[in-house]
């Protein structure tokens, strides 16, 4: 995974795991290729106000607005934590603006035993009077990249978390990978509205949300594939819905060379060790030898099988 | 992967009753029965593996017994789809169960005079709370309200359980008409309580909350907040809280609580942010470094 080496494909995906803690009550979280943490910023944040979630068919809408201890928290607590439970890193981060991604990538890039840093790009660009994200636009993201690029040094691996909902994605890629991503990540959750038919008041505060689970697979899966195919040497890590271990399959077939595990982690704290299980079952069913074998399998050309 | 943290597991139906005005569901797990401690929760599955029903729904555990090596019931009433699907479940079916979560409702060392107030279903939890009371020796009083008599639960047992119980309906159709709240007053009086603990909607314990203040009581409440886990990570139960270091929180009602010390819980400010908030625009004050970063990154 672009200089990031993982012991097998399956991450868990920005916050749908906290640092892992929680779910190492149900798994052993050094099990899993990585952890990825949730998104942190250097300040503690508060988030958004309550209701901040709300259940869709196949997913949910949800908007905790970066709620998170801050960067020292996440180095001194959390990072050591999972480190010493053997568990790999994938460190993510937003800015509330270009600035602080880059004092983000400098203060981890000192910091011991992370894997990677992920850039969540579907942070607000405080530039945009309309409420675009750093993903919205390509230059911007680019941006953000290069600075995180640069501050983060030679040696510890970036890689830019993409916005399924944008014109295009393979736009976004090319400005990312351009501006020195090591590798993908996609995709985040889909930007989208429930509106609380009793109250007739949108379902969660401030109105949108980011919808996941398994109703964005396919567009994941679409994102993927096509970033894949204009970027064949670009890592992925796909994400966006992923069920079970045939999940995992279907994002690796499309171009994906790792597979994150998000929203199902709410619903079933055992997901991760039991994605991989399917997955290495799944595998060996089909007959591949190793997982890179499957990558981009849906890409090749002539009889199936 | 703990010894007594949540565990996961794919338990039997033993049998689906009425109880009152509610459906309570009893499973055989043992795991959480062995676990388990008053004021824990429980999250179940609905709809089977490939749902488009996502999420867990959590229920407050109603009862604990031995049988079968240990079962759990928990209570619900029927409001949209996932409580649909669980009241059509019969003896013998499979529910994925995760439990027990959540902060437990710490018990006094001493054996003292507890008042327990439940409104609706929110008395369910109170019911293993008293018995874990008793066995300490402690005096139990109930106080339990509902919108009308049927959804008054479990009665006789609080009669049973406890020295006394008092009833409230909003209707009037059983005990008195009014408010758990409004004989709660009268009640710790006469009982000579000497801590109170609850269960309920939001006003309600802010309202319990109100009366033990006054009566110089400490009060345990257990908020009933929805969530999307129920394990700590997806930080959409979020409530303000209040620290021993005085610094107000938003922390998370499935792991944090759902049983918070009813002084610490920032009624009037659930649903919001509040300024002062860590990690809210104003928590640093309104002087100092912070407030220049925040400008920043804002």
């Amino acid at each position: 995974m672009g200089g990031l080496e993982l012991p097998n494909p399956v991450v868990t995906a920005a916050g749908c795991a906290g640092a892992g803690r929680e779910l190492a009550q149900f798994f052993d979280i050094a099990s899993l290729g990585a952890v990825t943490t949730k998104s942190v910023m250097l300040e503690p944040h508060a988030g958004r106000p309550a209701p901040r979630m709300a259940e869709t068919p196949s997913g949910m809408l949800s908007t905790t607005g970066m709620q998170g201890p801050g960067l020292d928290v996440l180095l001194q607590r959390d990072l050591p934590w999972l480190l010493s439970r053997g568990g790999r890193a994938i460190v993510s981060l937003a800015g509330a603006g270009v600035a602080e991604f880059g004092e983000l990538a400098r203060r981890l890039a000192e910091a011991e035993g992370i894997g990677a840093i992920e850039v969540n790009l579907s942070c607000p660009d405080p530039e945009s009077a309309t409420g675009r994200t750093f993903a919205d636009d390509p230059a911007r993201a680019e941006e953000v990249v290069a600075t995180v690029r640069s501050r983060a040094g030679s040696q510890l691996p970036v890689l830019a978390k993409l916005a399924g909902d944008v014109p295009d994605i393979v736009e976004l890629a090319t400005a990312c990978t351009e501006a020195g991503a090591d590798g993908l990540s996609m995709i985040n959750t889909v930007r989208g509205m429930a509106v609380d038919t009793r109250t007739l008041r949108p379902a969660v505060a401030g109105g949108m949300g980011g919808l996941s689970g398994p109703a964005v697979r396919p567009i994941a899966v679409g994102c993927v594939h096509r970033v894949h195919e204009a970027l064949p040497e670009v890592p992925i890590i796909g994400m966006g819905g992923v069920r079970t271990g045939e999940d995992v399959l279907e994002f690796m077939a499309a171009g994906a060379s790792a597979v994150g595990v998000g929203t199902v982690n709410f619903s079933d704290p055992s997901a991760g060790a039991r994605v991989l299980r399917e997955f290495t079952e799944a595998l060996e069913e089909r007959g591949f030898a190793r997982a890179a074998d499957l990558v981009g399998a849906a890409h090749r050309t002539g009889p199936r099988g | 992967m703990s010894d007594n943290g949540p565990v996961q597991i794919r338990c039997p139906v033993l049998n689906v009753r009425r109880v009152d005005a509610y459906i309570g569901i009893t499973v055989v797990a043992p795991g959480i029965a062995e676990r388990f401690r008053a004021g824990q929760f429980v999250s179940v599955g609905v709809g089977g593996d490939h749902s488009s029903t996502l999420l867990r729904r959590p229920f407050a555990v109603h009862d604990v017994k031995a049988d079968y090596g240990g079962t759990v019931e928990f209570l619900f009433s029927v409001e949209g789809t996932g409580t649909a699907w669980l009241a059509e479940r019969r003896a013998r079916d499979l529910l994925d169960v995760v439990g027990p979560l959540g902060r437990p409702f710490p018990l006094p060392r001493d054996p003292v005079n507890c008042v327990l107030v439940g409104g609706g279903s929110g008395a369910a939890p109170l019911f293993p709370l008293a018995q874990s009371l008793r066995r300490r020796g402690c005096r139990v009083d109930f106080v339990i309200g509902a919108a009308s008599a049927d959804g008054v639960l479990n009665a006789i047992t609080a009669r049973r359980l406890a020295e006394t119980a008092s009833f409230t309906t909003d209707d009037g159709s059983f005990g008195t008409r009014g408010r758990a709240t409004d004989v709660l007053e009268r009640v710790v009086g006469e009982c000579r309580s000497d801590a109170v603990y609850a269960c309920g909607p939001m006003p309600m314990l802010r309202a319990v909350t109100a009366v033990a203040d006054r009566h110089g009581l400490p009060a345990q409440v257990s908020v009933e907040e929805t969530m999307a886990c129920g394990t700590g990570i997806c930080m959409t139960c979020v409530i303000p809280v209040v620290g021993g270091d005085g610094i107000t929180r938003m922390v998370r009602s499935c792991v944090d609580g759902p049983v918070f010390r009813g002084e610490q819980v920032r009624f009037d400010d659930v649903g919001s942010i509040p300024f002062d908030a860590l990690g809210a625009p104003g928590w640093k004050g309104a002087a100092g470094r912070g407030v220049e970063q925040d400008r920043d990154i804002a």
